[in-house]
C-alpha cells in the first residue's frame, strides 16, 4: 500500500484491542469498559471516541453516515466523514435507512433503526455520577455496588427546587435494569428511541478512555418518579420546511428582529417529509382535477 | 434563508485555505527552514518532544512551522502522529548517571564531586532584550559565543582540581551520596512491571511508573502551576533542587535472537531530582524523600515543576494529608495533559444546538411557570393589603 497511514487509520492490533473492549461492553450492556484510547488526528473533545470505535468496526463493505446535531452537513461531520472517506475510502451515504454504520453526536436520526444497523455515538463524560462524585474511583465502586441513590436525590432536589428534572440531555437511564448509563449529550428526546431498538449502540469516549454499549432489544429505561414521570420535548408549532410536527426542532434565528424559524434537526429526515408533503400534495391535486 | 445550517463543506476547504495563507504570512519574507527552527528555537523543539512523547527534531520542527509556533498544536501534531507507529521494542532504562553532562547543578552542597556546571541556562542572565538580534547581519558576529580553542574554561565553577573531573567517566549522583548516610531511601528497582499508559488507560490508584509517564507527558504550564502552589501554601513537601543535569545518554536495546544490548544512538535529557523533608512515623526513622522530573532535551523548568508534584502525589504512602491540589491524584494526573484539556476546552466551538435547544425549551417553561405563579402571589398581595413595591423591597431583603 502507497498509503501512509493504516486502512482507517489505526493499526490492526490498536482496531483489534477496541474490538475486543466493545465486546465486553455489549457482554455487560451499560458498563463502561476501560481502553487505550490513542490520540487521533482530531483533537479530544471532537468525536475521538466515536471515530477509534468507527474505525474499529468498520469494513471495506460498510456504508457510513455521519451526523452530528442531526445534520450530514454541520461542519465536524463532514470533516469526520471525510476522514473515512480518505482513509478507509468506505462508500458514505446521508441516507439513514442505507447506512449500516452511523456516528453521530448528539441526536438519534428520527426514522427507526433496523436490524444489522450501527450507531455509533461521540461521548465526552462517560460517567453519569461524574458530577455528582468527581472521584473515579468512588463513582466505579457505586456502579458496581448498584449504589444509585444519589442519582434520584439529584432528580429528586432538581424537581423541588425548579418543579421539573432540570436535565434536558445526556439524561441518564438504567440499562438491562442494571447499569445507569449516560446516553451522551442527545437529547432526552430521543431516550425512548434506544429502548428495545433492533439497532446496536456504541458509545466512544476518547478522552476519558471508556467504551460501552446497548445490544439489540435491551431495555433502556430513563430515570423518572411515579408522580414524575419521564417526558420529552415538545413544541408548539411543526416543522416550518416539512411541517412534521413529531421531530427535534432546532430553532433558527433569521433577522436582526429575533424572528425565530424552527426546523428540523435531522436534515435528512427533513428532506424525505418533504418529498412525501410535496407527492401527497401533487396526489391530492391530481385526484381533484 | 436556511443558510445558517447549511454549508459545511464549503466552508471548512476555505478555511482551510485560509490557514495556509495565514501560516505562510507574506510571502515576500523567506520561508523559515526546518534546521532553523532546529537550532534556533530548539527549547520550542525539546518540549514539543517532550509533550509529544516522541524524540524526533525534525517532526518536532515540522509540527512547530506546521502549527504557526502554537506549542500545544504541535505537541497534538506529534501525538496524532506518534501513535500511529508501530512498536518494534522496548529500550533498555536509560543510565543518566553515565550522561554526557552540559550542565549539572545541586542546590543542596557548595561543591560536588564532578564539579558544578552552568551550561547554557539563562539563569544569571539579565533579562534585557538585545536589540542587537534586530539585525540579520548581526547574527555573523560570533564574538559572543564560546569557541572550542575556549574549551576548558567551560561553565565549570567548581573548585576541585579539574583533574579530578576531566577524566570521570560518570559524574556521581548528588542523592546518592545521601542514600549512602541512609538519609534517603535507597531506590529500587522495582521487580513489578512497567505500565505503558499509552497501552493502557489510568487506573487510580495509579502505580509510580504509570504517574511518572503521565507527568512526563504533562503540560508544562499545568505541572508550573501546581508546583507552585505547593512551595506557597497548598502542600508543604520543603523541597530542595538536590542536582539539576542535562546532557546526552545513549540508548540501547536488546535484541532477543542475539541477547546482547546495542546502543542505537544517544539522547539529550533533561533530569531533576528534589530531595525533600519528610518527618519519619513509628515505622520509619526521619529521613529525606525525593521527587522525580525528566524530559527529553533541555526542559529544565518542567523537570522541577514535574518533581515538586511527583513528590506531592506521594503523600498517600506517606501517610500525609492529600486534601491540597498538587496532592489529589485523580485531579492532578486527569487534567494534566494539554492533548486532551486543549481538546475538550475547544469543543465547546463545535454546534451544541440541539442541546441548548433542550435547554431553552426548559428555561422557557419555568419562567411561564414562575410568572404565573408570581402573578397570583401578586394578586393576593394586593388583597391583603401588601402594595407590589412593598413586596419588592421585601424580596430584595430576602434575597
Amino acid at each position: 500500500m502507497d498509503e501512509p497511514y493504516n486502512f482507517a487509520y489505526l493499526d490492526e492490533q490498536t482496531k483489534r484491542s477496541i474490538r475486543r473492549g466493545l465486546l465486553k461492553a455489549v457482554a455487560i450492556p451499560g458498563y463502561q469498559v476501560p481502553f487505550a484510547g490513542r490520540e487521533m488526528p482530531m483533537p479530544y473533545g471532537w468525536g475521538t471516541g466515536g471515530v477509534q470505535v468507527t474505525a474499529s468496526i468498520l469494513g471495506k463493505d460498510d456504508t457510513l453516515k455521519v451526523i452530528d446535531q442531526g445534520a450530514d452537513d454541520t461542519t465536524n461531520a463532514v470533516s469526520i466523514r471525510r476522514f473515512f472517506e480518505k482513509t478507509a475510502r468506505v462508500k458514505t451515504t446521508t441516507v439513514t435507512e442505507q447506512a449500516s454504520v452511523i456516528q453521530t453526536r448528539h441526536r438519534i436520526p428520527e426514522q427507526s433503526l433496523t436490524s444489522g444497523q450501527i450507531v455509533v455515538f461521540q461521548v465526552p463524560i462517560p460517567d453519569p455520577l461524574r458530577f455528582i462524585e468527581p472521584s473515579e474511583t468512588e463513582s466505579r465502586k457505586m456502579h458496581a455496588l448498584e449504589e444509585y441513590g444519589v442519582m434520584h436525590v439529584k432528580l429528586y432536589e432538581d424537581i423541588s427546587h425548579l418543579g421539573h428534572i432540570a436535565t434536558t440531555y445526556a439524561y441518564p437511564t438504567k440499562v438491562n435494569h442494571r447499569y445507569v448509563m449516560d446516553p451522551s449529550p442527545i437529547p432526552k428526546f430521543d431516550n425512548p428511541k434506544m429502548n428495545m431498538s433492533e439497532a446496536l449502540f456504541l458509545f466512544g469516549a476518547g478522552r476519558e478512555k471508556r467504551l460501552y454499549a446497548i445490544p439489540p432489544y435491551t431495555s433502556v429505561n430513563s430515570l423518572d418518579f411515579d408522580d414524575h414521570p419521564f417526558e420529552i420535548q415538545e413544541w408548539d408549532g411543526v416543522c416550518q420546511i416539512c411541517e412534521s410536527g413529531d421531530s427535534f426542532l432546532d430553532e433558527v434565528i433569521i433577522d436582526d428582529d429575533g424572528t425565530r424559524m424552527f426546523v428540523c434537526s435531522d436534515s435528512y429526515f427533513c428532506e424525505q417529509q418533504k418529498i412525501k408533503k410535496k407527492e401527497c400534495k401533487s396526489m391530492l391535486l391530481a385526484s381533484e382535477s | 434563508m436556511y443558510v445558517a445550517v447549511k454549508g459545511g463543506e464549503a466552508a471548512i476547504d476555505n478555511a482551510h485555505k485560509l490557514l495556509a495563507n495565514k501560516r505562510r504570512g507574506d510571502v515576500s519574507v523567506n520561508d523559515l527552514s526546518i534546521p532553523q527552527i532546529k537550532q534556533q528555537l530548539s527549547l520550542a523543539v525539546d518540549r514539543v518532544m517532550t509533550e509529544g512523547s516522541l524524540y524526533d527534531q525534525d517532526l518536532a520542527a515540522l509540527a512547530i512551522k506546521q502549527a504557526m509556533g502554537d506549542t500545544i498544536e504541535a505537541i497534538f501534531l506529534l501525538r496524532a502522529y506518534r501513535t500511529t507507529l508501530p512498536r518494534f521494542n522496548f529500550t533498555q532504562v536509560i543510565d543518566t548517571s553515565a550522561m554526557r553532562v552540559e550542565r549539572r547543578i545541586s542546590a543542596i552542597y557548595k561543591d560536588i564531586p564532578g564539579g558544578q556546571a552552568l551550561g547554557p541556562t539563562f539563569d544569571y542572565t539579565h533579562r534585557l532584550l538585545d536589540f542587537s538580534l534586530l539585525v540579520e547581519e548581526n547574527e555573523n558576529d560570533d564574538s559572543h559565543l564560546l569557541k572550542k580553542t575556549d574549551v576548558g574554561i567551560e561553565s565549570s565553577i567548581s573548585t576541585l582540581s579539574d583533574e579530578a573531573t576531566d577524566h570521570l567517566e560518570k559524574y556521581p549522583r548528588v542523592l546518592d551520596f545521601l542514600q549512602q548516610e541512609g538519609l534517603l531511601p535507597a531506590s529500587v528497582n522495582s521487580a513489578q512491571a512497567v505500565d505503558d499508559i499509552t497501552r493502557e488507560p489510568l487506573d487510580y490508584p495509579t502505580s509510580r511508573s504509570a504517574r511518572l509517564q503521565q507527568l512526563t507527558r504533562a503540560d508544562e504550564g499545568f505541572l508550573l502551576a501546581l508546583g507552585y502552589s505547593t512551595q506557597r501554601g497548598y502542600g508543604r513537601t520543603h523541597p530542595f533542587a538536590g542536582e539539576i543535569r542535562m546532557g546526552y545518554v545513549d540508548v540501547s536495546v536488546t535484541v532477543d535472537e542475539l541477547g546482547f544490548d546495542i546502543c542505537l544512538g544517544e539522547i539529550c535529557v533533561s533530569e531533576c531530582e528534589m530531595v525533600n523533608q519528610f518527618a519519619g512515623n513509628q515505622t520509619q526513622p526521619p529521613q529525606f524523600t525525593q521527587g522525580y522530573g525528566i524530559s527529553f532535551g533541555f526542559c529544565e523548568r518542567k523537570t522541577l515543576a514535574m518533581a515538586l508534584v511527583d513528590r506531592s502525589l506521594q503523600a498517600k504512602e506517606l501517610g500525609e494529608a492529600t486534601d491540597t491540589p498538587a496532592a489529589s491524584e485523580e485531579f492532578v494526573l486527569s487534567h494534566c495533559d494539554n492533548v486532551e484539556a486543549s481538546g475538550f476546552v475547544s469543543h465547546l466551538k463545535l454546534p451544541h444546538y440541539v442541546d441548548f435547544q433542550s435547554e431553552l425549551a426548559l428555561v422557557r417553561k419555568m419562567r411561564k411557570e414562575y410568572f404565573v405563579k408570581n402573578t397570583e402571589n401578586a394578586s393576593e398581595d394586593s388583597a391583603t393589603t401588601k402594595t407590589q413595591s412593598q413586596y419588592k423591597s421585601e424580596e430584595r431583603t430576602n434575597g
